[in-house]
């Protein structure tokens, strides 16, 4: 029986952590770290869960920690956010391109400098190429239950890579909510036993780890990761059968709202999809036909899922909370454009960057944006194809 | 050896068959070459224990010759060499002389 709880987005995915049972969690505890972790600390001071916790000196021992205990064949977990995220960089592609499938919340904040602690997704964005896959959530329930099928997925013997379970810092992290929880052993049967590849620690077969691989097989590697990149779509929509089954509640790649027969369409990723959410069924009382489009699995993106979700409307925004310095559009505009791009017939795209460094994101910066597509959607003329909103000129 | 395609390669990059370095030759690094001037060895062994590389084989307890397939130049077999009043018994040769 599941079980309704009051929590924040921090306590709700510390929870699934526990209940996913892992060997090692290797953290950094101080700020930029989340209450997620004091959370997780004070199940482990508990005992109730077994999971050895080390605490490490920065971010960069972390991961680097994450990789070597998994490796050796564990389950293995952190949780970070910001700069954290940010000295974890280049440990992030050794985790990917070992193929370990370690699990990691990101409570996504922004980037100094200037020095600033809110909600942002430039953190996530940054690393967003860096071989993991990213499940983004609207709410505290979606971090929870992405952070469940988080380890079927990483662990699926097809795939092996880690996951970053990306929520918004403040907004959902600190903020109370009501959901619903799973009961520990269905979590740890849907989750299931971990499965070892080459585990260091199997001395009868001994293998190597992070060997110098020469231009001559390079890559041949690179290729080879790619490949297994196409493979996660499938896993991930698999995975949400299964968590709907247990749940009742429905997971896929994106999640689309109202926008089959729409004309004009919004693409928000995480908490401000809800309250571009209200706004649309606003529009929708005036008759106009608004409809919205929420990216789940942002890496690997489904290009091709997205572009045949989004081809039919005749304007689109995509509204990005991390800006592209020098490259022009914010990053999820630059993947949503790409999807489209195989399509003669396909929208106008605009994009509109907000809610920087936990700048709210209000209704009204909804309907302007919607208000514009309509005039977009009629006249075919862009006034500016990539715009700042809620920001002083 | 036939390279292999990015389908055939090990997930991660990781090393399933212990032991393969043996199959790694680095002969080819080499620039200078130890040679073993036989009649100045008085078997003590300090160039066995010295080589990073084990490319010095043994045989019955005695030295024999080098096992070039393996062997970097390194020379530190030669430094180490105390010979036979004063002669000694590893000499480095510039490769292609």
């Amino acid at each position: 029986m599941a079980k309704v709880v009051a929590v924040t987005g921090n306590e709700a995915v510390a929870n699934a952590l526990r209940q996913a049972n892992p060997d090692v969690c290797a953290v950094y505890p101080i700020t930029p770290q989340t209450e997620m972790m004091q959370r997780f600390s004070s199940f482990v001071s508990d005992g109730k869960v077994k999971t050895e916790l080390i605490l490490v000196e920065s971010e960069h021992s972390a991961m680097s920690s994450c990789v070597g205990a998994s490796a050796a064949g564990g389950r293995v977990i952190t949780a970070t956010s910001s700069q954290g995220l940010a000295l974890m960089w280049e440990i992030l592609f050794i985790a990917s391109g070992t193929r370990l499938p370690i699990v990691m919340p990101v409570v996504n904040r922004a980037l100094s400098a200037p020095l600033n602690i809110h909600g942002d997704h430039s953190d996530a964005m940054g690393a967003r190429d860096a071989g993991w896959i990213q499940l983004w959530s609207e709410n505290g329930q979606e971090a929870y239950d992405n952070t469940i099928q988080a380890f079927r997925i990483a662990e699926h013997m097809d795939i092996r890579l880690p996951a970053m379970i990306c929520m918004d810092g403040f907004i959902i992290s600190h903020s109370i909510e009501r959901l619903e929880y799973l009961d520990d052993q269905d979590v740890q049967a849907f989750v299931g036993e971990f499965k070892q590849l080459n585990p260091l620690l199997d001395i009868e077969h001994p293998v190597s780890y992070g060997p110098l691989i020469l231009p001559d097989y390079y890559m041949e590697y690179r290729r080879a990761q790619a490949e297994v990149a196409t493979k996660v779509a499938q896993v991930v929509l698999d995975v949400a059968e299964d968590f709907a089954r247990l749940s009742g509640r429905k997971y896929g790649l994106f999640e689309t709202y109202r926008l089959d027969d729409a004309e004009i369409g919004l693409v928000i990723l995480n908490s401000a999809a809800g309250t571009s959410k209200d706004v649309i069924d606003e529009f929708r009382d005036r008759g106009i036909k608004a409809g919205l489009f929420k990216p789940r699995l942002y890496r690997p993106f489904p290009y091709e899922e997205t572009g045949e979700a989004l081809k039919h409307l005749k304007a689109l925004c995509v509204l990005d909370r991390a800006d592209c310095f020098g490259g022009s559009f914010g990053p999820v505009f630059v993947d949503i454009t790409t999807s489209l791009y195989p399509y003669r017939e396909k929208p106008i795209l605009i994009n509109k960057i907000y809610g920087l460094g936990g700048r709210d994101y209000l209704p009204g910066h909804a309907e302007l944006v919607l208000n514009e597509l309509v005039d977009v959607a009629q006249t075919g003329t862009v006034r500016n194809y990539k715009e700042y909103i809620g920001v002083r000129e | 050896m036939k390279l292999k395609s990015w389908k055939e390669v090990n997930p991660g990059a990781v090393i399933t068959d212990a032991g393969n370095s043996r199959e790694f030759k680095t002969g080819s690094w080499r620039s200078f070459k130890p040679v073993w001037i036989e009649e100045n060895c008085i078997q003590c062994l300090f160039c066995w224990i010295y080589c990073p590389d084990m490319a010095i084989k043994v045989k019955d307890g005695k030295r024999a010759d080098f096992d070039y397939d393996f062997c970097k130049g390194c020379g530190l077999c030669a430094l180490e060499c105390p010979g036979k009043k004063g002669k000694k018994a590893i000499i480095m040769v510039e490769e292609g002389k």
